[in-house]
């Protein structure tokens, strides 16, 4: 495959022309963006014909010091899954930034922090309270926690020291692209290969995935009905077929980046908005809540009173999770503001 | 005293690191595991929607998504006080046996399997995915990358996507099933279970009948008599996805039983400054240190885990492959850790007969998939994921928000066990200080067999454990290094 080449082999093949050198890691993730990548399933072969993959940690055995030695800019693409919060994620990213000509941050992760990212709530000592001390299934009278030396019988042994923020890739390093999703379907990532190999790539910083919303791309017809009540999805009593924000529910379609075929909401459930921001917007909560007040009639508040008006916000709860549920690193309303 | 480390390269999140101390002989005097990770899901996790759960905790883990998924989803019905109508309980439980499928085929053939098949001294730029094809030919190989899509699909037919589904809420699922959607998974499931017999006949001709292997596993660094933990049904045949947990001692008798509420009667997680997992132990029997028998309550989960608290597999060809691992290896309780890759195959044989027995179940295109649910409360979800017993437990406040969440994951579960097997397995290999590349995977094999979650939660699908190795002698000058990723 990648070294399986005999020397005739390669020295014709230097004659062709030189295959994409492509390459793949992974920073502070769940694994879901390897297991989607290998959900092209076969097609990796195709994508194997066309390029050499010269850093995958999941499938090639290649060493950093390798990369380490290679020609700046020798990397034609790498894919780079997973949030920043470590200081060998941060040495990495920098590595890769250095030796790749294109970056791209692939998932939500990496794009926007993605879920891990909604640790910004909180802090490392918080974190540590909640584990190891005030914990039901916990037994710890001497009150230990984990430190990053110890001296045990036989030496010290170290654990790594984690940031408190959790950041996205391009608070980081320079990014050239962004592949959406939690994980990226299959068919981006193709679509992504295919833009690499025709040389089609639209201008730097672009996302690579169709200037839409979810909702363009949901079964469901939309038709401005305004509605009296939030509703949480399990409070339904069946599911129309009809709009899910027409039904009461929050769902974050209208701000949220498509690309996905609405998946979720096949499955009659509504978009959490992985996909992030839609095109032109900044800030997907700041989009929603907007989108969310005009839906709940909002516009007529002046015929309310205070008490209604506050009555029909409240019931919203938990904004932090249900509008940055993957964005909160990358938000205008940062942690700093959170607490 | 020399120090060996066992570093991942890579340093992720979630990665192990393994240190071993040499005596001045240069034998193992010790051996630590460490885990280099933590999260906070449980801190993070405070003060969302309830019904955010299934989908936030399946980010813990993108290889195993739906136990979480599923752990959430009982957890919150529990909570609600609602039980999920029939069709729906069946339709969770179909698309865990499809989880099952893709999850302990990526297991056997791309992480632990390649070191039977390929050998655990080849070089490691063979003992991955790529080799396995080699070694079996690339017809087989194709259909290893067909029958994990198969486990995929069905679970993305169920649960809308198969990574991070999204179909779980709290007294049953959004989706029903089409008569078409039936007609795609059971020619799937059909399939899948032709493979599975495949593959345990695979495991047979090149591991079991070779006797190298089979003394391999039998052999002394690779036995651990803990305790064994697993969900049952009524008849104490395995159950994935619901069930009563069962303990069993080192005899396979049942000293422990108990429903998903009353987990913190039994477990209780110990701490340690040296790692940030946890290590949780029987509390009946006690906290002993890194030690098995039965005065320690360390216990084991995971396929071999359950196969040694059950009584049998509940479909007829996986209860035959069952009594035949039993027989073979020499009855009750099985405490050779390698044996978890068979374990693994007999219950990827039931979950393939499992998915064929619940595509063909009239109730399984029912609409009735959910229940109207109660008042906010407390509830504990308990499934068996791929690698072992998972506990969810949450505390809602009046608006159905967590107020509290508390997760023992597989792996953690297992902490205690797969520390005490590297330890055992260095002693075993490790003799005057010398160490080649061979013997460090002859340690890894000690942990892979758990198929750990922060192994795959790292990324080490190619069964190649990204590694360095730092050999210091008594100086702490380093005089020998391995690196491999």
């Amino acid at each position: 495959m990648v070294n399986g080449m005999s020397k005739e082999e390669k020295k014709s093949q230097s004659k062709e022309t030189k295959k994409l050198q492509l390459a793949f890691y992974w920073a502070a993730s769940c694994g879901g963006c390897e297991i989607a990548v290998l959900d092209i399933n076969e097609k990796i072969l195709d994508v194997i014909a066309i390029a050499d993959i010269l850093f995958w940690p999941v499938a090639i055995d290649t060493k950093y010091k390798d990369v380490e030695a290679m020609a700046d800019k020798s990397i034609d693409v790498c894919f780079f899954n997973g949030a920043i919060r470590t200081t060998e994620q941060e040495h990495l990213a920098n590595l890769l930034r250095k030796k790749a000509k294109v970056l791209v941050a692939f998932g939500a992760c990496a794009v926007n922090g993605g879920i891990p990212g909604l640790a910004n709530v909180a802090n490392r000592e918080e974190v540590f309270k909640v584990a190891y001390l005030d914990n039901p299934s916990t037994e710890n009278p001497k009150k230990i926690t984990p430190k990053t030396s110890v001296k045990v019988k036989e030496g010290t042994l170290t654990l790594p020291e984690f940031y408190d923020t959790v950041k996205s890739l391009n608070q980081v390093v320079d990014v050239d692209y962004y592949l959406t999703g939690c994980p990226p379907t299959p068919d981006m990532i193709m679509t992504a290969v295919g833009a690499i190999v025709e040389n089609k790539l639209p201008p730097k910083g672009s996302i690579i995935a169709p200037l839409k919303s979810v909702c363009d791309e949901c079964r469901f017809e939309k038709s401005e009905k305004k509605i009296k009540q939030i509703k949480r999805v399990y409070e339904l009593e069946k599911f129309e077929e009809k709009c899910l924000l027409e039904q009461g529910v929050i769902c974050m379609g209208p701000a949220t980046r498509g690309g996905c075929s609405a998946r979720c909401l096949d499955a009659n459930m509504p978009c959490t908005g992985c996909g992030g921001p839609t095109p032109n917007s900044l800030d997907q909560g700041a989009k929603m809540i907007s989108a969310l007040a005009s839906i709940l009639g909002l516009e007529g508040e002046e015929k309310m009173s205070d008490e209604e008006v506050d009555k029909l916000i409240d019931q919203v709860v938990d904004v932090t999770g249900t509008f940055y549920k993957y964005t909160l690193p990358t938000s205008l309303i940062n942690r700093k503001v959170i607490k | 005293m020399k120090t060996i480390t066992i570093d991942p390269i890579t340093r992720l999140e979630g990665h192990g690191k393994i240190s071993i101390f040499l005596n001045d002989e240069g034998d193992v005097e010790n051996a630590y595991l460490q885990i280099p990770e933590l999260r906070g899901f449980e801190r993070f996790s405070q003060g969302r929607r309830a019904e955010d759960m299934p989908q936030i905790t399946s980010r813990i883990c993108g290889v195993c998504p739906v136990a979480h998924h599923f752990a959430a989803t009982k957890a919150l019905d529990a909570a609600f006080h609602v039980d999920p109508p029939s069709a729906a309980k069946k339709l969770r439980e179909l698309m865990y046996a499809g989880y099952f499928i893709y999850d302990h085929i990526l297991h056997f053939y791309y992480l632990g399997g390649p070191d039977f098949v390929v050998g655990p001294d080849a070089p490691p730029a063979k003992r991955n995915i790529i080799g396995v094809i080699e070694k079996a030919g690339v017809e087989i190989g194709k259909e290893v990358i067909k029958h994990r899509a198969y486990g995929q699909k069905i679970t993305a037919i169920l649960g809308g996507k198969a990574t991070h589904p999204v179909c779980g809420l709290p007294g049953g699922v959004s989706k029903s099933l089409s008569k078409e959607e039936v007609k795609d998974i059971e020619t799937m499931a059909k399939s899948c279970v032709e493979f599975a017999k495949f593959s345990l006949k695979l495991f047979d001709d090149i591991v079991l009948k070779n006797k190298t292997y089979v003394d391999l596993i039998l052999s002394d660094p690779y036995q651990l008599a803990t305790y064994n933990m697993g969900m049952v049904d009524k008849n104490n045949k395995i159950n994935f996805y619901d069930g009563t947990v069962r303990v069993t001692d080192q005899k396979g008798k049942e000293i422990v039983r108990f429903n998903p509420e009353e987990y913190t009667k039994h477990i209780v997680e110990h701490v340690e400054e040296w790692s940030y997992i946890k290590f949780p132990y029987l509390k009946k029997i006690g906290w002993k240190g890194f030690i098995d028998g039965k005065d320690s309550g360390i216990y084991r989960v995971g396929p071999l885990g359950r196969l040694n608290a059950s009584e049998g597999m509940a479909t007829p060809l996986a209860d035959k492959e069952y009594k035949k691992m039993f027989e073979t290896l020499g009855g009750k309780a099985v405490n050779s850790t390698l044996a978890f890759h068979w374990a693994r195959l007999i219950e990827l044989l039931y979950a393939t007969e499992r998915s064929m027995e619940l595509i063909q179940d009239p109730e399984i295109t029912s609409d009735k998939i959910r229940n109207p649910v109660g008042e906010p409360g407390e509830g504990v979800g308990i499934v068996e994921a791929a690698r072992g017993t998972l506990i969810h437990h949450y505390k809602l406040d009046k608006k159905g928000l967590i107020e509290k969440a508390n997760l023992i994951v597989a792996t953690t579960n297992n902490a205690g066990a797969i520390n005490m097997s590297v330890r055992n397995a260095a002693k075993g290999v490790i003799k005057k200080g010398n160490v080649s590349n061979g013997i460090l995977n002859m340690v890894e094999m000690a942990f892979r067999a758990y198929d750990p979650c922060f192994a795959c939660a790292t990324h080490t699908l190619p069964g190649g454990m990204p590694l360095e190795v730092n050999i210091y002698d008594h100086k702490k000058s380093l005089y020998k290094t391995f690196k491999r990723m």
